[in-house]
């Protein structure tokens, strides 16, 4: 096991394309790290220079003490779980496992001992006669995971693993790799675009932007603190609401306004962002994550400078909560990330009315609140995020306003 | 990650092996049989007619007809054979025969694979240039290249030898070989290669691992059509072959030789005919469908 290590790392590939820049990211030995980001913003290059299917165009990468970027594929000693499990069709799923083994010519004896150990980890016992096109899809991929293991690699690699498996069967596998890389304890560079993969699975995780590393840190404090409006955005579903406001103090206390919504900053989103008293009288964005909101009606103890005002225009009761879309009087914040983000999930800002934005509350089950309703909601003030509409940096620290992490 | 496991479909025994059920599918596919059944015997006519005609004694050829080899008593006898055996040349032809077949079989096919892994998977300067000027080769008549290897085979020393005749069928066998065979190992997904790269394999294993074994079909009947065009040819080998005649160019010489020794030149042509046929069944297993079922998604 080694930790792996990108040092400026970029790529372009040969039509002129610059898929990874300026790329510095150190994971550690035994780290389950996860790459995340909209799809087409360079993950699977990132992890294909790793495993040595693509020529590094800038950089240096290191696995463990070893500078490897001219090193083959085959003497880099990582494994990789391909998203079409790629598994050899004319092998069973015996011969599938153990073709690494044979290629280095590891004992007969000790290739029939790990292949057996892994299938019995992977529950492939009774299938280890049988050709893939005779497995399921969740079997497929547990007898990629067992190709990938038995060679006990310095590495794993895994470009997208669940994203062909149903959804019920995701969730499960997800949990089965996190517990199996736990108890293995391999390094491991995990590729997604979904960020539930990457909160639920990561030691720390890398969002990525456009080729570009954007924050690395653990999902708690990716949540909590994003660096940008960009991974403000991405991380967190539904996503993060963004408007656009201005900051001001009244009696004391600090205000957002937009439109004729006010919203004061609580106590706690200020001690954590003292950077914000540079910004009075000045416009920022708001984002407020939509499990922040509540009906009003069901939080009646919370302080009347928390609410918004608005209409619902969508109810999607789910059973254990309802997620309340609805429109508010003030402009929603718009930058080059907030539309690149509505584009990753298939919307389109263009239909909101200038001045009005819609919102998304996560409103508890009780909630009585009807479509074509004008609503009032409760805003938990504590965990207000702000970003510099400029920069689209999170405002966190003083004059810096870098993020942490 | 036994709740996985617990995943597995119940095997229910299938409703349409009942004998009801193999019976009534057999009945729906009775009239389509039928009719490949009626063209198949059409096809096989001429080949009947020459077999019934090698069991005809050579006196007997002209006075007896065909259906007096299956009425009793039969006047079929296998007296053609065994004078075909023993007192003329036709089995050494035959050996001749399957030593260019062979031969312009293997070495086309051997050079194409690497060639056209080599095309489609490996990257080098002009790959695709290259590739267009296999192309190209296709469209060149074998006709044209006769007279200058004439002459070259000539200066080489190795005119009328089996040796000239595997050569030339390689040479113009090969592009064929090399445009089919890369065009099929482009369809082998890439994951499958650069997953075996990553696994410790080197190029020369990927190809035997892999690439020979995915490409089975394709190489399959390519060795067929390939056997079958050196096994039948008889224009090369009546150029270059004078004293190491082929079987075709055997057959032909006694039709001229003689006029009317049908007792030599249907058993030959018989048994010069049954042979690439036992060849075509002998392949025929290896053109399987969904070779590649399983292996991505
Ligand atoms: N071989 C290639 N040649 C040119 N551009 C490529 C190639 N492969 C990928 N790209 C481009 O690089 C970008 C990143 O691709 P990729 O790493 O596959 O993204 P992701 O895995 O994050 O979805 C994409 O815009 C894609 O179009
Ligand atoms: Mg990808």
């Amino acid at each position: 096991m080694a930790a792996v290590t990108f040092d400026q790392i970029g790529k372009i590939y040969p039509d002129g394309f610059s898929a990874v820049r300026n790329f510095n990211l150190e994971i550690e030995d035994g780290e389950f790290m996860v790459l995340v980001g909209p799809s087409g913003c360079g993950k699977t290059t990132a992890l294909r220079m790793v495993a040595g299917l693509e020529d590094i165009s800038h950089g240096v990468l290191r696995i463990g003490e070893r500078v490897v970027n001219h090193v083959p594929s085959r003497d880099r000693d990582i494994a990789m779980v391909f998203q079409s499990y790629a598994l050899y069709p004319h092998l069973t799923v015996y011969e599938n496992i153990a073709f690494g083994l044979r290629l280095k010519k590891v004992p007969k004896g000790e290739i029939d001992q790990r292949v057996h150990e892994a299938a019995r980890v992977l529950d492939l016992e009774p299938h280890l006669k049988r050709k893939p096109r005779a497995l399921s899809g969740g079997q497929r991929q547990r007898v990629a995971m067992g190709r990938a293991i038995v060679r006990r690699p310095q590495a794993f690699l895994m470009d997208e693993p669940l994203s062909n498996l149903d959804a019920k069967l995701r969730v499960q596998t997800r949990a089965e790799i996190s517990k199996l890389q736990h108890s293995l304890g391999t390094t491991t560079i995990y590729v997604t675009h979904d960020q539930v993969e990457a909160m639920t699975m990561g030691d720390r995780v890398a969002v990525m932007r456009k080729g570009e590393l954007q924050q690395v840190a653990t999902p708690q404090t990716l949540y909590d603190r994003p660096v940008n409006l960009f991974v403000g955005g991405f991380i967190g579903s539904p996503a993060m609401n963004m408007i656009e406001a201005t900051l001001q103090r009244s009696n004391g206390n600090f205000e957002a306004v937009a439109g004729t919504q006010r919203v004061t900053v609580g106590q706690e989103t200020l001690s954590q962002r003292p950077g914000l008293t540079a910004f009075e009288g000045r416009e920022v964005i708001l984002g407020i994550r939509p499990e922040d909101i509540e009906d009003a009606a069901l939080e009646p103890d919370r302080a009347g400078d928390a609410r918004l005002h608005g209409k619902l225009v969508l109810r999607e009761a789910l059973g254990s909560e309802i997620m309340a879309h609805f429109t508010i009087d003030a402009p929603p914040a718009r930058t080059e990330e907030t539309a690149e983000l509505a584009e990753d999930v298939g919307a389109e800002l263009t239909e909101d009315a200038p001045q009005e934005s819609l919102l998304i509350g996560r409103f508890g089950a009780r909630s009585r609140v009807t479509e074509g309703d004008t609503i009032e909601a409760a805003v938990d003030t504590r965990a207000l995020h702000f970003f510099d509409p400029e920069t689209g940096l999170g405002i966190y620290e003083g004059s810096n306003t870098k993020g942490a992490g | 990650m036994a709740e996985v496991a617990a995943q597995q479909p119940i095997v229910v025994p299938d409703p349409s092996d009942t004998v009801a059920a193999r019976i009534i599918r057999i009945a729906g596919k009775l009239p389509v049989n039928l009719f490949l059944a009626a063209i198949g015997l059409v096809w096989l006519v001429p080949t009947i007619g020459l077999f019934l005609s090698s069991l005809l004694a050579p006196n007997d050829f002209n006075s007896k007809g065909w259906w007096q080899i299956i009425s009793k008593p039969s006047v079929a006898t296998w007296a053609n054979y065994s004078n075909l055996w023993n007192s003329t040349d036709i089995p050494h032809s035959l050996v001749t025969t399957a030593e260019i077949a062979i031969g312009g079989t293997v070495f086309p096919i051997l050079v194409a694979a690497l060639a056209g892994y080599a095309f489609a998977w490996l990257e080098f300067p002009g790959r695709d240039w290259l590739f267009v000027v296999v192309i190209g080769l296709l469209v060149v008549p074998l006709q044209m290249a006769l007279i200058p290897m004439f002459s070259l085979y000539n200066k080489l020393g190795i005119f009328d030898t089996v040796i000239s005749l595997v050569l030339f069928h390689t040479a113009f066998g090969l592009p064929f070989a090399i445009f089919l065979l890369r065009n099929f190992f482009i369809g082998i997904p890439k994951d499958i290669l650069e997953s075996a790269r990553i696994d410790g394999a080197s190029e020369v294993r990927i190809f035997s691992r892999l690439i020979l074994p995915l490409g089975l079909p394709a190489i399959a009947s390519l060795a067929i059509f390939q056997f079958l065009w050196t096994w039948n040819d008889l224009l090369v080998a009546l150029t270059f072959a004078r004293n190491t005649q082929p079987v075709t160019v055997a057959i032909y010489t006694n039709l001229r030789q003689f006029g009317s020794n049908i007792d030599i030149i249907a058993p030959a042509s018989f048994l010069s005919l049954v042979i690439p046929l036992a060849v075509f069944f002998a392949f025929q297993r290896y053109f399987v469908q969904g070779l590649l079922a399983g292996s991505v998604k």
